[in-house]
């Protein structure tokens, strides 16, 4: 079980959270404009890298409030965490 | 094999107790384990091979054992475990097993096992010198320490201070992420949760056994076991024994033994010599060993201590991704790579064992006959036999032949079988590794794990303010999430479908009240609650008016239905949205995640209030006069209180809203009260309403009274592939308005085929006939399958109003096919029905203003 930094309350576990995806996937300022297969493309297209990965958690069971994580995907540790819409801290 | 007259570390002789082992009365002492002191007792086999039933005895002397299984009925219940790890007292009671449980065993309590979370700085798996010394250091840093040893006697020289725990007769189950560490105490039946920042391996090394002729037999055992015999137990493993060992701690224990009065001949096969074969009958009777000169000897022993080698202990090390390395001189696997920076190996556990000739299998004799997986029968023989029939992988070998895969887990012959692979192979040794290794390091109960979060504390129950009532007027609850509802309120014995036929025509007759408490409840303030609510429904809420209701459907970006609803609003910016009752907790999620991850400079905040109030729904045609007479200073002619609006005032004496909305079709009041006052407004009600024919109905009644009406039960008529268009819900959809979630997905190419799966009624033509939930639809019954699908029934019932059985279903195209008939191909006959549309009863509306 991971232990998640969460940026308001601390390290927590896991079980604790919900994750979220990709992080930084902005919802379309107007999807009327995106074609079917733009709109395909943000609706069900993520990235799966091996490595450093910008994501969303929510800390469900603790202070409610979304935040986001560059996480590795092979180690799972945690780089960092920030507040939803800031750049990932290099 | 017999007990010496002294000697043995870890047994106290002054206090001798008794134990059964199939049937038969021992003697032994504290501080043995039921394999030691079988041994003390002179048992030598008394085990079976679970697959080939071949006579087996101890070979270790811990839970790597492949052979001594038992089962241990007092003083408790354990179905199957190693006697080398089950500790002696006096009156246990066990029995051999070959490898396998016997359910029959089970009791029918399982005491419980508790769990415990524990926070230190450093953890220490196993209490050897490596491990102590380790606990040790930390201590005297100032750390928190926990050191867990699988051993049931106490472990030696640990600091004793207060933040030093030692926990003994526990194991490891698994080492996680971040230090997360499952610890299973065995006597005690405790699980330790334990988060720890540095994690230390110190669970030091196992020997390994040698694939030669007959070494399955009693009395074929690991250098190891028959030292610990003489040193931990004070017991004689046996009068003439063979050593052959490939190493020096193997040679070492030759020196054990002989010291303790065994008449040793020790053959090392780092100068060449080689036991080649083992032969006898229920326990070993010689042994022929081939001398580097080509000398043939056959010995008579009673004992053939066996060391092969010793491997790192990296159980719990693997199953965390750590990465193993090869070592040509110590011919083992040993940790290679950093691993998490948390987690260290020091000991054994870390290589630090002797080097080792590299001997894994002898080649003569018979290779069926050379075991390497006791536990599952398995020998060189299956190997090749793997390998012959194409595969190369030892995980491949793994699985066609079970190897590794016993209790035991292929403790001792797992890098024994990668190595034979790999000669067989023609390949370099450590050119493949053991298989991979999972938690749980060593079996643990389903019971242990479960620990107290069983029966009622499986899952939180949620009960409404009027629980009680439905306990004592006997309803049958149905589980929704974790909501009890009534089900139904059986009278007098009446069967379920009795009972909810009586409901439903009480309700449709005469009133009918249900406690809809469950219903999510969610307040959405601020000056932007309208706009928010608009981007989350298909529909307009900002345009509602103050005291009006307006029902909502919310999709999911995809356009698919997520849940339902209605939204009053109660104030300018102050509104109150339900949800299903299983959908809440993930409603409030969504609304939230928007907010917060999207649209920050709304100014909006939701607040659950499920638990606040209690809701009563009052429906059927009498429902205002039961209202009335319960009542009441609401105005409640449908000119001053019309359809879709509420009114705040009095009910029974206390604050209530008053909600015009209906699920059934009838005349409806939705009673919301503060949850405090919800069994009292109920029992006023009830009392109001009794001679008026008020009955309660559960949800049995509301889901056929819904589907009368073609009202859809999202999660039950929907299942996350259905369109508000699929549902006939046009009419609620307004792309009109501005975006919401979902809108574009809803002009998607597959969401406006015309061919997708709609909402339709079915009629059985056998009126009585009653369609399964779930059953598939086709076109034709032609009898060939397969025949294409065409969709499914998603409700079912009988419908007392209509005087037969209806269905909701989703079928193909079902908006044109109103009039057709279906069929649905069953086991027991076909059930034809024709296509109708959704609105069965009072598609007029009639009834709503009662």
């Amino acid at each position: 079980m991971l232990l998640i930094p969460c940026p308001w309350c601390g390290p927590r576990d896991e079980i604790e959270f919900r994750y979220g995806g990709q992080a930084h996937v902005d919802y379309p300022a107007d999807p009327d404009t995106l074609t079917d297969e733009e709109w395909a493309d943000y609706l069900f297209m993520r990235d799966n890298p091996k490595g450093e990965f910008a994501e969303r958690w929510f800390h469900t069971a603790g202070c409610r409030r979304w935040f986001n994580a560059v996480r590795s995907t092979v180690t799972y540790g945690f780089r960092a965490t920030y507040p939803p819409f800031t750049e990932p801290p290099s | 094999m017999r007990r010496l007259p002294t000697g043995g570390t870890w047994i106290d002789r002054s206090r001798p107790v008794r134990f059964t082992f199939d049937g038969t009365t021992h003697e032994g002492f504290p501080g043995d384990t039921l394999a030691s002191a079988l041994w003390g007792s002179g048992v030598v086999g008394g085990f079976r091979s679970p697959i080939l039933g071949r006579p087996r005895g101890v070979m270790t002397d811990g839970p790597e054992e492949p052979n001594a299984f038992v089962a241990v009925f007092e003083p408790w219940v354990d179905l199957i475990a190693p006697a080398t790890t089950v500790p002696l007292v006096d009156g246990l009671v066990a029995a051999s097993r070959p490898g396998v449980a016997d359910l029959a065993d089970a009791p029918a309590e399982r005491p419980v096992a508790r769990h415990v979370h524990r926070h230190v700085e450093t953890l220490v798996v196993g209490g050897g010198h490596a491990g102590v010394t380790a606990a040790t250091e930390a201590a005297t840093r100032g750390d928190r320490v926990l050191l867990v040893d699988e051993h049931h006697v106490p472990v030696e020289d640990t600091p004793s201070r207060q933040d030093v725990t030692v926990l003994v007769d526990a194991t490891a189950l698994g080492v996680y992420d971040d230090g997360y560490v499952v610890v299973h105490e065995r006597p005690a039946g405790r699980i330790w949760h334990v988060r720890a920042a540095r994690v230390i391996l110190a669970t030091g090394a196992l020997e390994r056994p040698v694939a030669l002729a007959g070494n399955d037999l009693p009395g074929v055992v690991l250098s190891s076991a028959a030292a610990h015999a003489v040193e931990r137990y004070g017991v004689l493993p046996g009068e003439r024994a063979v050593v052959f060992a490939t190493n020096d701690w193997g040679i070492a224990a030759a020196g054990v033994l002989g010291e303790a009065g065994v008449e040793i001949t020790t053959v090392d096969a780092r100068q060449g010599d080689l036991v080649v074969t083992a032969r006898g009958g229920d326990r070993v009777r010689d042994v022929e060993v081939v001398r580097s000169d080509g000398r043939r000897d056959v010995l008579e022993a009673d004992l053939l201590a066996v060391s092969g080698g010793w491997n790192p202990n990296l159980t719990l090390w693997r199953a965390l991704g750590g990465g193993l390395r090869y070592d040509d001189e110590r011919a083992c696997f040993v940790p290679d790579g950093d691993g998490p920076a948390w987690l260290s190996t020091v000991g054994a556990a870390a290589g630090a064992v002797p080097p080792s000739a590299s001997v894994w299998s002898v080649e003569e004799g018979d290779d069926a006959e050379k075991y390497v997986d006791l536990q599952r029968d398995q020998t060189v023989a299956d190997v090749r036999g793997a390998l012959d029939r194409g595969l190369r992988s030892v995980e491949h070998v793994k699985r066609a032949t079970y190897i590794g895969t016993a209790i035991d887990q292929g403790r001792t012959g797992g890098v024994v079988v990668a190595e034979i692979v790999n000669a067989l192979l023609g390949d370099a040794p450590g050119a493949q590794g053991p298989t991979n290794a999972r938690p749980p390091a060593v079996p643990v109960t389903y019971a242990a794990l479960a620990g107290p979060f069983r029966g009622d504390l499986l899952d939180p129950v949620r009960t409404t303010p009027i629980h009680d009532w439905h306990l004592e007027r006997g309803a049958a609850f149905e589980d929704v999430g974790q909501w009890k509802r009534p089900w139904f309120f059986p009278r007098d014995g009446e069967p379920m479908e009795e009972a909810v036929a009586r409901e439903c025509l009480a309700v449709r007759n005469s009133g009918g009240a249900m406690d809809a408490s469950t219903l999510g409840k969610i307040e959405v303030v601020g000056p932007d609650a309208g706009a928010f609510l608009d981007r989350m429904y298909t529909n307009r809420m900002s345009n509602l008016a103050i005291g009006a209701i307006r029902y909502g459907l919310m999709l999911g970006l995809d356009g698919m239905v997520l849940d339902d609803g209605v939204a009053m609003r109660l104030a300018e910016a102050r509104y109150l949205v339900t949800t299903t009752t299983s959908g809440a907790a993930m409603v409030l999620d969504r609304f939230e995640e928007w907010l917060q991850t999207e649209w920050p400079e709304l100014r909006v905040s939701c607040t659950s209030v499920t638990e606040q109030w209690a809701v009563v729904a009052v429906n059927g045609p009498r429902a205002r006069e039961v209202v009335v007479a319960a009542g009441t200073d609401v105005d409640l002619t449908p000119e001053a209180f019309p359809f879709m609006t509420f009114r705040d005032g009095i009910v029974a004496g206390v604050p209530a809203r008053l909600a015009r909305v209906s699920f059934s079709g009838e005349l409806a009041y939705e009673l919301h009260v503060a949850g405090w006052h919800g069994l009292h407004v109920w029992e006023a009600l009830m009392a109001a309403g009794a001679p008026l024919g008020l009955e309660p109905y559960g949800t049995g009644a509301m889901h056929v009274l819904r589907a009368e009406k073609g009202y859809v039960i999202v999660g039950q008529d929907t299942d996350g592939t259905v369109t508000p268009h699929d549902l006939g819900m046009d009419w609620i959809v307004n792309p009109g308005k501005g975006d919401f979630v979902g809108r574009r997905s809803l002009t998607r190419a597959d969401t406006i085929r015309p061919d997708r799966k709609q909402l339709v009624a079915l009629l059985p033509d056998d009126p009585e006939a009653l369609l399964p939930e779930g059953a598939q639809l086709v076109i034709e019954d032609t009898g060939a399958i397969p025949m294409p699908m065409a969709g499914h029934v998603t409700s079912s019932y009988r419908s007392p109003a209509l005087g037969r059985t209806f269905a909701l279903a989703m079928l193909e195209s079902g908006h044109g096919m109103h009039g057709r008939t279906v069929f649905a191909p069953l086991p027991e006959g076909t059930i034809a029905a024709t296509v109708a549309g959704p609105v069965l009863y009072d598609p007029e509306g009639a009834r709503r203003d009662g």
